[in-house]
């Protein structure tokens, strides 16, 4: 396959960027878009020009390090994978294809396509832990029975991967299913309950305090979640939400 | 020959004592360079004293080398410090260079006496501990924030110390612990089918052949069941049961359910329970988190690892951190293979880094080739993913019997679909009819090589078998179709319906396949073929997993100790936890216990200096290079080097050219090299080039070690030692010990200690699936 590439190039967090154009031959449709990437970087390291900056760590869609978008879409064109599971066979021979980093005023550009996401590790500390010491000397496991169809939804919050796609495709930038994934996680385990409270009211200030926007309920996030993380989850937040702001 | 050894301080003949005297304990050094021919040239009192009933002079036969008897109170203590004694003499001597120091019997695990059971218990009650006041002037440092490394900063920082992690990616969330699928291990006997702490000891033992150590495995095996509790009041939603009790199943080598799981993301939500601990201490300002930084050396001051060197990956400054110890939780070396199921980024650069200031390295050749994973596709591959070894409970291996089907296979002129079942050799139930497809994971990666090597492989390269779901789905289709009351031998009905149940039970796995292959599993059988996975070798830690660097401890896969030359599914998870949440947080208050009045250490010593310039030395002398080859061509031939001559199986001829390629490439590496950009910068092919740079030094020892151990044992096949059936064939005789290497300026010049393997609990069997 021969391709046309119109990637996002910024040397740094201070300078301004742009988008420049390479071209690509001899692409194998059984490559993973980061492999073309690694391609790409070989060849552009051969010809002295600085290879192209991007995160990436297991390319098997579970670290949420990846952070392309493509063609306008977190991730690219196909549902429920990340970046690095994402392969050429999605795209036609030539192809122009546009690569940006996900951007949000809370996600700043650290170099060409890598942001810097700490701003969700914050809201992590902010709430998103049940406050238990880690010595061992809990009850035993199967001591609290939790009913499975909450024990599988809550298993299905935790799945989120943090990799910022629902931020990156939310025209408010809103952060609301990223941190409702978490809240929920715990709200509809009993572990999780005692805290519950100030757990959704930390998590949401923290959020606010980031910069993140607010959710209009388009529902975008949800398409684009590699994840497949559903929008109840914003719903229980909200309730949650409520809830506390009474309680308190 | 040059040797120590304790004896007691004898001030008249032996037989005027009574067994009641009390006699110091001293320290003989035998050295063949005196003058004098052989003899005692330095004595030294150690202050320590011992009942005459009370010693051992038989000291030197039993495993641990402990020469005061149990019968002394204060035995643990006492011989401790007598190990610690041996150790500062030992650095006395290095200093005067006209002594060389033969170290054997100084690699001591420092087992805790008593019964296996108690062991763990017994040291509990006797370790030192660290007042909560005190805990506060100690800092304590941790590179690395998997399973391993995440849990212990947490539980340091809970206890009250000041604790500074490292990670090279921009969250601790992504640590490649995350990506473990399969589940953990527990001797919970929830399912009352059983089992207990002494079989999964027993288990864990007899899967890594024979090659651990018997109180770590134990120990391991004691702390599982607390690790499950942990968790879940942690809020980690493992999979449960309509009763609302926790669900198990059942994994390769074992005949119980222990395993606990999350649908296939148990590293994932395990990872996250530790990470989510982690941010309740940074949230409290107990844990200082250092994003997108790599450890690049390690800083040791009087002996003792009192810091590290980092660079930052974003702007590329070098950074002077210091501590009262520093933690190795970096991972394994898988990448050295190029080629594996790890993560791009792991490395062993934190790892080689200590082993290269003093720390011993064991068994760098024993390492886990996984027999399900997706076949490499091509030469633009970067990374190889993993199939679940549950997927073996179901599927069927096979590879077609005649040759030529094979090759009409290869050649796309037939489907696998339309081989007759009579054509198809199911290898793995022909050669062990005992346990099938359900084999240990390092006889089924040899047997899929085998086949291949042979001309049976079924992809364009020829290297990959079948996976065969059909039988599967089938059977679980007619047992749906008669429960349903449907006709039994309308076989498309039957298929579909078992198709259905396939879904149920493996449908993010087929998905995955799908995405990868461009497959369909549901209907034609997956291809697999082996991949590197897991390193059981790493650095050797003693019971307290401690490395030989005092103050430098090591844990998880980082470190070697539980899992001997094979590694049992499920048993990553548990042994990164363990060794995180309840083991090293006690074991490492010994040895704080004598810091408490150190106050903090300065980062402007020379040794910070000396260190902090020869990393930056290192990092300008590749940017400076005026080579014209990437890192990534540099890596992938030594993958390949690594893979071919030091893979699933080894000979000593292409162990040896394997040394001579690898010292090759090194050379070639300094010499051609093109490293982009500045020191200043996000400079991903920098930090990659430190990361090779080390890979290609420790391939060496890899190889050379290999080459030293001329038995088979789990992982680690030698072709020369082979039964005349092509099974593994190990020589208890002579290598019942664990290869523990000290670096000596350069890999080949690495010198072996052996740490003799005792089994005392466990009777020493050959390994049978037949």
């Amino acid at each position: 396959m021969k391709l046309k590439l119109k990637i996002w190039r910024q040397k740094n967090s201070d300078s301004k960027g742009k988008m420049v154009t390479y071209e690509i031959e001899n692409i194998s449709p059984d490559m993973s878009f980061l492999e073309m990437m690694d391609v790409l970087n070989e060849e552009l390291m051969s010809k002295g020009v600085d290879p192209v900056a991007f995160d990436h760590d297991c390319r098997e869609g579970i670290c949420g390090s990846c952070s392309m978008f493509i063609n306008g879409e977190a991730h690219g064109p196909d549902r429920y994978v990340t970046t690095c599971q994402l392969h050429m066979r999605k795209f036609k021979d030539g192809d122009t294809i546009y690569i940006e980093p996900f951007r949000a005023k809370t996600f700043p550009v650290i170099k060409d396509l890598v942001v810097d996401r700490t701003s969700f590790d914050r809201i992590q500390h902010s709430g998103g832990y049940i406050s238990v010491n880690t010595s061992g000397n809990t009850q035993d496991a199967n001591a609290i029975p939790i009913e499975k169809v909450n024990a599988d939804k809550a298993f299905d919050a935790a799945t989120c991967i943090g990799c910022g796609a629902c931020v990156a495709t939310c025209k408010n930038s809103s952060a609301m299913l990223f941190v409702s994934a978490k809240v929920s996680q715990f709200a509809l385990l009993p572990q999780g309950e005692v805290e519950a409270t100030d757990r959704v009211l930390n998590m949401v200030k923290q959020m606010d305090e980031e910069g993140f926007g607010n959710c209009t309920n388009t529902g975008a996030c949800e398409v684009e979640c590699p994840k497949g993380i559903s929008l109840d989850n914003i719903a229980r937040m909200n309730r949650e939400l409520l809830k506390a702001q009474f309680k308190k | 020959m040059n040797r120590i050894t304790y004896s007691l301080n004898y001030r008249k003949p032996k037989d005027q004592y009574k067994a009641s005297d009390e006699l110091t304990v001293c320290l003989r050094y035998f050295h063949k360079n005196n003058p004098k021919g052989k003899g005692k040239i330095i004595k030294k009192s150690t202050g320590i004293k011992c009942k005459l009933s009370d010693w051992d002079s038989d000291w030197h036969k039993n495993p641990n080398r402990y020469p005061i008897k149990s019968s002394d109170k204060f035995s643990i203590k006492k011989n401790k410090l007598l190990n610690e004694k041996v150790i500062n003499f030992k650095s006395f001597l290095k200093k005067d260079s006209q002594f060389e120091v033969s170290d054997s019997f100084v690699l001591s695990s420092n087992e805790p006496d008593g019964p296996l059971a108690q062991k763990w218990t017994n040291h509990k009650n006797n370790i030192r501990l660290v007042s909560p006041a005190n805990k506060r002037s100690i800092d304590v440092i941790v590179v690395g924030t998997g399973l391993a490394g995440g849990s212990a900063s947490a539980t340091l920082a809970e206890l009250g110390y000041n604790v500074k992690s490292f990670c090279f990616q921009d969250s601790p969330r992504r640590a490649h612990s995350i990506a473990a699928q399969g589940g953990i291990n527990a001797a919970k006997n929830y399912q009352g089918d059983g089992d207990s702490t002494f079989r999964l000891f027993y288990d864990t033992v007899k899967g890594g052949d024979y090659r651990s150590r018997e109180s770590n495995v134990y120990r391991l095996a004691e702390v599982s069941a607390n690790i499950i509790d942990q968790c879940v009041a942690q809020g980690v939603p493992f999979a449960r049961e309509y009763g609302g009790l926790l669900d198990n199943r059942s994994f390769g080598g074992v005949l119980v359910s222990r395993t606990f799981y999350a649908k296939g993301q148990t590293g994932q939500q395990l990872l996250l329970g530790a990470y989510s601990a982690m941010n309740r201490q940074i949230a409290r300002g107990k844990i200082q988190m250092f994003n997108r930084h790599e450890m690049l050396d390690v800083v040791k001051v009087d002996g003792k690892a009192r810091g590290i060197i980092t660079r930052n990956l974003i702007n590329g400054k070098i950074e002077r951190h210091s501590a009262h110890a520093v933690v190795i939780a970096s991972g394994g070396y898988g990448n050295l293979f190029f080629l594996s199921t790890n993560a791009m980024g792991s490395n062993v650069t934190a790892s080689w880094k200590i082993h290269k200031k003093g720390a011993f390295f064991a068994n760098p050749c024993f390492t886990q080739i996984h027999p399900t994973c997706i076949p490499v596709s091509g030469d633009h591959q970067s990374k190889l993913t993993l199939m679940s070894e549950s997927l073996r409970n179901d599927g069927r291996i096979w590879v077609p019997k005649d040759k030529n089907d094979a090759k009409a296979i290869r050649d796309g002129k037939i489907k696998p679909t339309e081989l007759d079942e009579n054509k198809r050799d199911y290898y793995l139930e022909r050669r062990y009819p005992a346990f099938g497809n359900l084999v240990p994971r390092d006889v089924a990666s040899r047997a899929a090589k085998e086949r291949c090597d042979a001309g049976y492989g079924v992809n364009k390269t020829g290297e990959a078998v079948y996976l065969d779901f059909e039988a599967a789905i089938i059977r679980y289709g007619k047992e749906k179709a008669h429960l349903k009351g449907l006709n039994e031998d309308d076989i498309e009905l039957v298929k579909d319906l078992g198709r259905e149940v396939i879904k149920s039970k493996y449908g993010n796995l087929f998905q995955m396949y799908e995405k990868i292959v461009d497959q369909n599993p549901y209907f034609t059988p997956m291809m697999i073929y082996p991949a590197v996975h897991y390193t059981m070798g790493g650095v050797w830690v003693d019971y307290n997993l401690m490395t030989t660097i005092p103050g430098c401890f090591a844990i998880g896969e980082a470190n070697f100790s539980d899992h001997g030359a094979n590694r049992l599914g499920a048993s990553a998870l548990m042994q990164g936890l363990a060794d995180g949440y309840f083991v090293l947080p006690y074991t490492i208050g010994n040895y704080l216990a004598d810091d408490i009045r150190t106050g903090p250490i300065s980062t402007d010593l020379p040794e910070f200096n000396e260190a902090e310039e020869s990393v930056k030395l290192k990092i300008n002398t590749l940017l400076k290079n005026n080579g014209s080859k990437t890192v990534d061509y540099f890596h992938k031939i030594l993958g390949k080097i690594i893979w071919n001559k030091c893979g699933m199986s080894r000979n000593k001829k292409e162990l040896k050219e394997a040394i001579v390629e690898i010292k090759k490439l090194r050379e070639d590496f300094y010499k051609n090299v093109y490293v982009p950009g500045t020191n200043e910068s996000f400079n991903e092919p920098l930090a990659k080039a430190l990361r090779v740079a080390d890979f290609l030094e420790l391939g060496e020892l890899f190889a050379k070690d290999a080459l030293e151990r001329t038995e088979s044992c789990g992982g680690h096949f030698r072709e020369e030692s082979q039964t005349p059936e092509g099974e593994a064939m190990r020589d208890d005789k002579n290598f019942t010990f664990v290869s523990a290497w000290e670096f000596k300026g350069s890999p080949s010049e690495a010198k072996l200690h052996k740490e003799k393997l005792s089994y005392d609990n466990i009777e020493l069997k050959t390994r049978s699936y037949k």
